[in-house]
């Protein structure tokens, strides 16, 4: 683990405010995600997540093929696809656009794969303004943060850091209500949306028998970015196809209820190229821009590769131990959470972070509400035995070798491993907990010590498992 | 360009050829329940009213919309079907227009849009609104509030439905959106706010 992980996981564990406002938000999400999966609700719930499951799979399995039966009928409606590998390529590529097109003012919708590659402040870099649109990222937009969750991007910020940051920003007076605070946001963006030349979206799912870019959302801030200005550009990741627009009726039953737990998101966008022959409005241009990314990196490998399943639900994000006390800034990428710690490193190579795939308990909780059903545990495991393979001879550790043969060996040998019980059982003191922080000397040092400080073991009961089985 | 070495990647890591066809897809997963229309009806209305919309069944929806506008201005889409319930000729209505940049500010000034839906579906309570010379888009999206007026017979039982009578949506139009309940955020500590980009009030009326 990094120096740099250690100390921001310590910093959450250490800010009350922001434990707090973690659990209450994850809280939140998780209860209505499980109210709104119940059998009583959505019957076919586990028969919809193995048909997502299986879609995805064939649809990765076939990546090519439905990535030109996609491009083939975006073109046939009069659209354009774009391939980036990076976001060098994407920035290039819009950066000229708007050079043609005579284009200063871009419109954003809510994006993981723009914060990828941190899209606005190349365009920025390069004299464009590109405005954040949804609530929560028009917010970190201006505190120049990135989004702590992905669905729900500002949930560490407070009602007074907003007005703080609002009055910062855009020079209005301390505001603390939040009803107020939406309404300052609503009229400084409306005055974008209608003045923007480009709109740049992101997409939920790429559908390849028609050539749409499928777009969920809540704020309507997404139908604005897409529809208002002239040109409107999509950026999603090539594993964002599906084959047919009837796969939409399973993902959209699952999406939206493992997000946020509500049956459908407010709004659900079908889009699929520039507005047509008789439309009053829409755009009169429609890019969409594959990007890759790293993804091809995750392809070869048969059970890595359903990675590339994730739906950008943060379910795992709300259920996990883990994030739910460290927080999503302490995670090394954008991507947090379980699905954050799959991805990083096959995205950005192990190196990135090596101690990501071991923040972890395998507890399972993750792959358990996964709508997809990615098996992030497994994962998880794979990392880590890829982390394990890079790390130098020298760097592997001794001991730790040895400890782990040792203990190998013990789980093998039955009748040892029952003695080794009984003989700890003998030297542990009578009076209950804390016995094993109380190794004696020699062993009590350093390493053990610290390893000891954080953890404990209940007393070893007075007859086995083993023993009472006999006996029973 | 990034085209074909993209391609050549995906084809390399997962072992296909260019031009192979795919692999058998799984079947497509449908189910369409069989849900008479009064029910179809109470469903939506209850959704809607549970989505913190408004829901009612007029017969005589130009008194009831004419209310609702009382003393407002308002902007009705080219839906023939708005027209026949005489809704586009109400006092204070705006309506006919064709030209994108005085619809747009036409509805960014407008108290309310109305329009009719395509579809609805019963079992969200959503509004299905395909773009059309009849439909603009800027209607349900831009005024502060949006009323829609929806034969019953559109009323369909869920997305299983639309999508077999729709199964390629793009063949008809360059937009379909599906509105469930007024736009909303809960961005800021988890609290609900209605409003935040689109119409903070929606309305169905079920005719």
């Amino acid at each position: 683990m990094s120096a740099e992980f250690d100390q921001k996981i310590h910093n959450t564990l250490a800010d009350a405010n922001l434990q707090l406002a973690i659990y209450t938000a994850t809280a939140r999400l998780k209860e209505k995600r499980i109210e709104n999966v119940a059998a009583s609700v959505l019957p076919d719930y586990q028969e919809l997540r193995t048909q997502a499951n299986a879609i995805k799979q064939h649809a990765v399995e076939n990546l090519d093929h439905y990535l030109e039966e996609f491009e083939r009928n975006v073109q046939a409606h009069g659209g354009r696809v774009v391939y980036c590998k990076d976001g060098t390529e994407v920035s290039d590529f819009v950066l000229g656009l708007a050079r043609e097109r005579g284009a200063h003012l871009i419109v954003k919708s809510k994006s993981m794969t723009t914060e990828e590659i941190d899209l606005n402040e190349r365009l920025e870099h390069h004299g464009l303004e590109s405005v954040e649109t949804d609530l929560g990222e028009y917010i970190l937009q201006l505190a120049h943060e990135r989004p702590y969750h992905i669905v729900a991007p500002a949930l560490h910020k407070t009602r007074y850091d907003v007005a703080q940051i609002f009055t910062e920003h855009l020079k209005v007076p301390n505001e603390t209500v939040i009803e107020k605070q939406t309404a300052i946001a609503r009229g400084v963006l409306r005055e974008k949306f209608l003045a923007a030349d480009i709109g740049i979206s992101g997409a939920n799912f790429l559908v390849a028998d028609s050539g749409a870019v499928v777009i969920v959302e809540n704020e309507g801030n997404a139908r604005l970015t897409t529809s208002a200005p002239r040109v409107h550009i999509a950026v999603a990741g090539i594993e964002k196809v599906i084959p047919r627009a009837q796969d939409l009726v399973t993902f959209l039953k699952l999406l939206a209820r493992s997000a946020t737990g509500q049956a459908l998101s407010v709004y659900t966008s079908f889009l699929s190229g520039p507005r047509r022959e008789g439309e009053i409005d829409g755009p009169d241009e429609f890019h969409v821009v594959l990007l890759d990314n790293g993804r091809t990196k995750l392809l070869p490998d048969r059970s890595k590769r359903q990675s590339l399943y994730c739906i950008r639900c943060g379910a795992c994000l709300n259920t996990c131990p883990v994030y739910r006390k460290i927080g999503g800034h302490s995670f090394p990428w954008v991507y947090s959470g379980p699905i954050g710690a799959i991805i990083t490193p096959q995205f950005m190579g192990t190196g990135h972070e090596p101690g990501l795939p071991f923040a972890s308990s395998l507890c399972g909780a993750c792959g358990e509400v996964c709508p997809v059903k990615i098996d992030i545990p497994k994962v998880l495991l794979e990392l880590r035995s890829d982390v394990k393979k890079t790390e130098t001879r020298e760097k592997q550790n001794r001991l730790e070798k040895l400890a782990f043969r040792a203990f190998a060996w013990l789980m093998t040998h039955p009748r040892l491993y029952e003695m080794a019980g009984r003989m700890a059982a003998a030297i542990a003191p009578s009076d209950g907990g804390g016995w094993i922080r109380s190794v004696p000397p020699p062993l009590n040092i350093g390493p053990v010590r610290a390893w000891l400080s954080q953890r404990n073991l209940p007393p070893p009961p007075a007859k086995s498992f083993r023993q009472m089985w006999r006996q029973r | 360009m990034s085209r074909d070495h993209i391609l050549h990647r995906v084809r390399t890591a997962i072992g296909r050829s260019a031009g192979q066809p795919a692999a058998e897809v799984p079947p497509v997963r449908l189910h369409i329940p069989v849900v008479d229309l009064e029910a179809r009806i109470s469903s939506m209305l209850a959704r809607v009213e549970a989505l913190a919309g408004k829901a009612c069944r007029s017969a005589d929806p130009r008194a009831y919309v004419a209310e609702a506008i009382a003393g407002k201005t308002a902007v009705a889409s080219n839906s023939p079907y708005l027209a026949e319930c005489g809704i586009t000729s109400l006092p204070g209505v705006r309506s006919g227009v064709t030209d994108r940049a005085e619809l747009r500010a036409l509805c960014a000034t407008s108290d309310v849009g109305i329009s009719s839906a395509d579809y609805a579906l019963a079992d969200t309570g959503t509004l299905v609104m395909i773009s059309s010379p009849q439909e603009a888009r800027m209607i349900s999206l831009l005024p502060p509030a949006h009323i829609a007026v929806v034969p019953r017979e559109r009323i369909l039982t869920g997305l299983d439905e639309l999508f077999s009578i729709l199964p390629d949506p793009a063949a008809q139009t360059s937009s379909m959106v599906l509105i469930t309940g007024p736009s909303r955020t809960a961005d800021i500590e988890q609290i609900l706010v209605r409003g935040v980009h689109g119409p903070g009030q929606i309305t169905v009326v079920v005719v």
